[in-house]
């Protein structure tokens, strides 16, 4: 354990229950991403990505094995104590977006804010400067189905930022754009990035791999192979 | 807080009609309620009160006990109360304060040619002012000596001096009783209705000035007002003792008389209408449960379709209080709404239930509304409590991944 890295993983294991049948999902994965470092996580479907990234992003438990957060032992947290984490250090981004239907951006925006407390005046100005971030200041007001895809996963993004998180994490965030779109939210996360954000990012496209630093090839629940990107 | 109820408030009007009758079966439930809680209350009250111009310390002897609830053939046989009984109670008293016989008969009256049938003629003496708490607002009540020396004078009540002289000052006249004189020397102060019976078509008269006409073999009955409230019992107990003694009645028989209390008219209204009230609230808490449950139904509904936006709030970071608070938030203002308005038509329904059926004011004490508010909140909260049991607990990629 390196009191460096932001994130320490190891021995990892998370077996699915499907009835009498187990699935592992994770086999011993071990992983240590630092401070400020942009990571793409690749592999084959099935391989355990989103299982990992969702670990990570403390919306699930492990089976078993370590998960360190900025040195804090995430693996023995109750509901409770991860929400707050969850709250506090994490901004997830999915790949169908997950944004309230019914909720302006601005409101999807506010939401992490409304569960730290913040008072509702500050959680405007906060909101709408994470829009103004991803470029949506004139779309506050709108709803998601009156926004496209890209400007929907850019509140989506924003909505991570706003309560200025540890690290950002992307499961297949363009997974579901059109490649002209994908490449523009990708120009966000290389700005996140370059701002100092942690970005830690799931896909299965090559070219959008190589944004990040480094490449992590996950097979069958287990590191495959590092790639650093140079 | 505030949040919570914005929420709240955007969930019912997402689903209009799914609020609206959501919030009727609760609705019905608390106008239930507060209509059955205002009658009873205003009832309660209404013949409290009227027993209360009783007196609650004075006793009535009688043949009759007031409340007859075995046989009632085990009494007809008693001797009836007679005058020479009264004189007895008079004589050898230490706590009572004032004695009077009670004598009353529906006669006919008349003046010059106005005839009046079926007025109470009752006959009392001096102190019956006090003890049955009345007075002459006009004119005069009769002295000891226009008691003794069998004066026939008569004091009338309001209806009927309109009855017999309309507009013109009884004062002076003669009225005739049975046929017989009498002079009118006063008028009682209006005392209006009770329980349907006009209190002012009566005329008092001295006892003396009645044998007359009332040697009946109905006898009499004795009133009697303690020296303070406080002696009532012993007096009671003095007087039954007077009255075995001079009826010589032997000990370990029962007595052959009654005596009587306002309280056991108290006791007997409570009792026969305590099970009906019973009854009554059972039904409406009955139809309150089934608000309740119409709640949790549309509230587990909710939930289910909601899923996914539990998921996304867990995602960022709700814990399972607020999530609990979300949803319990929502059944409470459904409760609350509902409350509000079933407390304002119960209010003005038992109002005019009231006002048109009995011709009562209706009692709306804080404490019916504190219980009608208090009961739709409850169940309000106990009905989300489930459903809102069941969010909280959804797990955050679950109901992330349903559709
Ligand atoms: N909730 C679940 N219950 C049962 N099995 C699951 C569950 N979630 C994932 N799995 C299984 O775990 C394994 C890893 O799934 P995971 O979603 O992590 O793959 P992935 O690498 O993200 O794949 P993809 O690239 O298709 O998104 C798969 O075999 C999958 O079927
Ligand atoms: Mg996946």
């Amino acid at each position: 354990m390196s009191s460096r890295s932001l994130i320490t993983i190891q021995r990892l294991h998370k077996v699915y229950f499907l009835g009498a049948t187990k699935v592992h999902a994770l086999r011993g994965l071990n992983l240590e991403i630092k401070r400020n470092e942009y990571v793409a996580i690749m592999g084959p479907s099935g391989s355990g990505k989103s299982t990992l990234m969702n670990i990570i992003g403390c919306l699930d438990v492990p089976t078993d094995g370590n998960y360190w957060l900025n040195d804090q032992d995430v693996s023995s947290l109750n509901d409770d104590e991860l929400a707050h984490i969850r709250n506090k250090e994490i901004g997830f981004v999915f790949q169908t977006f997950n944004l309230l239907p019914r909720a302006t951006a601005l409101h999807n925006v506010e939401l992490p804010l409304v569960y730290n407390g913040t008072t509702a005046k500050d959680r405007k100005v906060h909101a709408a400067s994470a829009l103004e971030i991803v470029g949506l200041a004139d779309r506050m007001d709108h709803r998601p189905n009156e926004l496209s895809g890209g400007q929907r996963q850019r509140v989506a993004i924003a909505r991570a930022l706003v309560n200025k998180p540890s690290i950002i994490l992307a499961d297949e965030p363009t997974g579901n754009l059109d490649s002209k779109t994908g490449v523009e939210i990708m120009e966000i996360f290389a700005d996140l990035h370059g701002q100092g954000n942690t970005i830690i990012l799931v896909t299965h496209e090559r070219d959008i791999a190589l944004h990040a630093q480094r490449i992590i090839h996950i097979k069958d629940g287990f590191v495959e192979k590092i790639e650093t990107v140079s | 807080m505030g949040e919570y109820f914005r929420l709240a408030v955007d969930a019912l009007r997402t689903n209009r009609l799914r609020s609206i009758l959501t919030i009727a079966g609760i609705f019905v439930a608390v106008t239930t309620i507060i209509i059955i809680l205002t009658c009873i209350e205003s009832l309660n009250n209404y013949v409290e009160t009227e027993f209360s111009e009783i007196g609650s310390s004075t006793i009535y002897i009688n043949k009759f006990p007031w409340v007859i609830t075995d046989n009632f053939f085990e009494y007809r046989n008693r001797p009836a109360i007679k005058l020479r009984e009264y004189e007895a109670l008079k004589e050898d008293n230490t706590y009572t304060r004032f004695v009077s016989p009670l004598a009353v008969y529906e006669r006919q009256i008349s003046y010059k040619n106005e005839v009046v049938d079926g007025v109470s003629i009752i006959g009392v003496n001096r102190h019956y002012a006090e003890i049955g708490g009345i007075s002459a607002d006009h004119g005069r009540w009769f002295t000891e000596h226009e008691v003794d020396s069998r004066r026939y004078v008569c004091v009338l009540g309001a209806s009927v001096v309109e009855a017999l002289f309309r507009n013109a000052d009884p004062l002076g006249k003669r009225i005739k009783i049975d046929g017989f004189p009498y002079r009118v020397i006063g008028v009682l102060e209006k005392r209006g209705t009770s329980f349907g019976f006009d209190q002012d078509r009566q005329i008092i008269v001295p006892y003396t000035a009645m044998r007359n006409f009332a040697y009946s073999w109905r006898g009499i009955q004795v009133a009697m007002l303690p020296e303070r409230p406080e002696d009532a019992e012993a007096m009671k107990e003095e007087a039954r003792g007077i009255l075995r003694t001079v009826r010589k009645v032997r000990p370990g028989d029962k007595d052959n008389f009654a005596i009587n209390q306002q309280d056991m008219l108290l006791d007997f209204y409570k009792q026969a209408t305590g099970g009906l009230y019973l009854v009554l609230l059972v039904i409406a808490g009955v139809s309150l449960v089934v608000g309740g449950i119409g709640i949790m139904n549309i509230m587990l509904v909710s939930v289910t379709e909601r899923t996914k936006e539990i998921g996304i709030r867990k995602a960022v970071g709700a814990t399972r209080k607020s999530i609990l608070r979300q949803i319990l938030s929502e059944t409470l203002l459904i409760s609350s709404i509902g409350g509000i308005l079933g407390m304002i038509a119960g209010v003005l329904v038992g109002w005019l239930i009231l006002n048109w059926a009995f011709s009562l004011s209706a009692q709306v004490t804080p404490s019916i509304v504190l219980v009608g508010y208090g009961f739709s909140a409850l169940v309000g909260l106990v009905s989300g409590m489930y459903p809102a049991y069941r969010a909280a607990n959804l797990h955050p990629i679950e109901a992330l991944r349903y559709e």
